[in-house]
């Protein structure tokens, strides 16, 4: 990991850092999406790139998402890179044709001769009183076809590298934000650097039970661990960073030394992401598990408005804390 | 053959005259072998026929550079062949051969060609319009001064993504051409039925350069063709150029009994009165650029390089079932 010297960035920023170091590299990088330019997006993540790039390279356009999102297809085929930016999670079902039958199958299809060298730039996460069409967090969806990649930062520097791994990638990749992280602080190198697709990160060591948590999870399971170790339990939290590619080696080596793990995801539970990797833990650690994988991720309703309702439908750190407490048999 | 009493410029495009004539006979050659190979169970899968629609894609293509895109539909052998792709490789990607085009992983409705600008033929309905957007984007962009074309049905008229897509491309002025092949029918419904209001008046109202033309007229088809992708060229933006044309077979290979959608004497009107390359063979006689010996010869000598072609297809390997998981990700 590089150096940060001490250096500080909101993941929002981080997230800006990316883009605009990526659109300093490579003048066929292009971001495309609804109020990118003047607006900076409602979350401000790209305010400032229009001044630097220009009216050509961040562009605004109609309300549109599957209009835009083909645009990108086809420019990422024929020599550029769009991002494009679809402001909430929720808006990918505009979109589910050009990314599932398009920009996932243009590679294959062509046998090869196509590539779609893209970026979709997206949110997640609920509890931000939003209700039901700006809340969910549908990544698992993209995990599902063939030809994606799915990435999940948790903190700044993941954000900064992994993005700029995205952008550079030849492949289709859809990358989530968690909006309710915007605003989270953490180290980020100044420096140019990446982090690969594909490659989980332990973000804290333990003993007694493995967390294996993506994107608005991980926050959630350092907070469970913490009041976790309270009680002298030691918990791991493995934080797989893309969902595909899955780095299943680190999750069932974490898996076989804890031999208890719980997946957390904020994507529905029923049929979700913490079915596929409590399946590949399940699998590749059964001698070592002492107790069944637990699965912990969005309640299957749709994200209600009023907040005593909405706050029961996500895993909480004392929701966590409770299961694993309960798991490790305490 | 030629005589100083022609015009000069119907003289100064006797070659053009007659390479389109030559393209019309190769397409409707190539699918006559479809036909056949599909009637002796030789084919997998489905094939839907060009016959009859082939001086669209013939007047298109030859108003481009072999370096402009274009996108293609399920129907899409015309325009593969009329952008220059070769006989052989598309029959051995018809019979899902190592040798096709996508080594066998496309078919009959994917057949894409980066030598010959093609993006692909896509096998959802209008899915292939963003694709070609974006082509003309990064055309834009990169200031390679290219033209896209997307070719499309009727059909497509009922998808939104059309809408979005011209309207993207009127807003950023790219050099796109929408052509809209209307054969009358969407699958076994006559358009009529599912197509309110006027055709044109969907393109005008974004204001793109909106003609109509006689889609089995090769000569009116090449010069507005030629008009828009010289706009088009010039940056003079979008434009959509209706087709009026005809389907001489069913919607697919498998669709023989159509009179419940269609009459026999309906389709023997358009055949006798309005074939394409019937009617352009008179023409060039009565200009005395050709005579129907010298067509007759040309008629032939395609016949049997189409029956090389398909041999060529036929006595292809298969791919080897270990390559079923290369090229999903680039």
């Amino acid at each position: 990991m590089p150096e940060t010297g001490g250096r500080e960035l909101t993941f929002a920023q981080a997230i800006r850092e990316a883009l605009a170091e990526e659109m300093r590299r490579d003048k066929t990088v292009c971001i495309l999406g609804e109020d990118v330019a003047e607006a900076g997006t409602p979350f401000k993540v790209l305010s400032g790139l229009l001044e630097e790039f220009g009216k050509d390279r961040v562009l605004d356009t109609p309300i549109s998402e599957a209009g835009f999102t083909g645009l990108a297809v086809g420019a990422a085929m024929t020599g550029m890179r769009p991002v494009v930016d679809i402001m909430f999670g929720d808006f990918i079902t505009l979109t589910m044709d050009q990314m599932v039958n398009q920009a996932a199958k243009v590679h294959y299809m062509s046998g090869g001769m196509w590539k779609v060298p893209m970026v979709m730039r997206t949110t997640l996460g609920a509890t931000r009183r939003s209700a039901a069409q700006h809340s969910q967090s549908l990544h698992a969806w993209f995990c599902h076809v063939p030809g994606l990649k799915v990435v999940m930062p948790s903190t700044p520097f993941d954000a900064k590298g992994l993005l700029k791994s995205a952008i550079r990638d030849e492949n289709p990749v859809v990358f989530f934000e968690d909006k309710m992280m915007y605003k989270l602080k953490g180290s980020v190198p100044a420096e140019d650097y990446t982090v690969p697709l594909g490659v989980a990160d332990v973000k804290r060591a333990g003993e007694d039970i493995s967390l294996v948590a993506t994107s608005s999870m991980v926050q959630v399971a350092l907070g469970a661990a913490t009041m976790l170790e309270e009680i002298g339990i030691s918990a791991e939290v493995v934080d797989p960073r893309t969902l595909w590619p899955l780095d299943e080696k680190t999750l069932i080596e974490s898996a076989k030394k804890t031999s208890r793990v719980i997946v957390l995801d904020e994507g529905y539970e029923r049929y979700g992401v913490t079915a596929e990797l409590a399946s590949v833990i399940a699998t590749g650690a059964f001698y070592d598990l002492d107790a069944p994988v637990k699965r912990m991720g969005a309640m299957h309703v749709p994200i209600p408005f009023s907040p005593p309702l909405e706050d029961v439908t996500v895993p909480t750190e004392q929701t966590v804390f409770e299961a694993a407490r309960a798991l490790c048999g305490r | 053959m030629t005589t100083a009493a022609q015009p000069r410029e119907v003289l100064e495009k006797i070659d053009l005259w007659l390479r389109m004539y030559r393209q019309m006979v190769s397409i409707r050659q190539f699918e006559a072998q479809v036909n056949d190979l599909y009637t002796r169970a030789l084919m997998p899968g489905l094939a839907h026929l060009y016959i009859g629609e082939e001086a669209v894609a013939v007047g298109v293509c030859e108003a481009l550079q072999r370096t402009d895109y274009i996108t293609s539909t399920h129907r899409g052998h015309g325009h593969c062949l009329a952008k220059g792709a070769s006989p052989d490789r598309m029959f051995a990607e018809l019979l899902g051969k190592e040798a096709g085009y996508c080594k066998g992983k496309g078919g009959s409705m994917h057949i894409a060609d980066p030598a010959t600008g093609n993006l692909g033929a896509n096998a959802i309905v209008c899915g292939s319009a963003g694709i070609a957007t974006g082509a003309a984007f990064s055309a834009q962009r990169l200031g390679t001064g290219q033209v896209s074309v997307c070719f499309f049905g009727e059909g497509a008229l009922g998808q939104g993504l059309l809408y979005e897509v011209m309207n993207l491309a009127q807003l950023f002025k790219l050099p796109v051409i929408y052509v809209c092949e209307n054969n009358l029918y969407t699958e076994y419904t006559h358009y009529s039925e599912t197509t309110a209001g006027d055709i044109l008046a969907r393109a005008t109202a974004f204001d793109l350069e909106s003609v109509t033309v006689d889609g089995q007229n090769v000569r009116a088809m090449y010069e507005f063709a030629q008009l828009l992708v010289d706009r088009a060229r010039r940056g003079g933006g979008p434009a959509f150029l209706l087709c009026n044309t005809y389907r001489y077979h069913g919607h697919h290979v498998g669709d023989i009994n159509r009179e419940y959608y269609r009459s026999k004497q309906e389709e023997q009107t358009w055949k006798t009165e309005r074939d394409p390359i019937v009617n352009f063979g008179k023409w060039l006689i009565e200009q005395k650029l050709a005579d129907q010996a010298a067509l007759d010869g040309m008629q032939s000598e395609i016949e049997s390089q189409m029956k090389k072609a398909v041999e060529f297809a036929i006595a292809a390997p298969y791919p080897s079932p270990d390559k079923v998981e290369q090229d999903v990700y680039a």
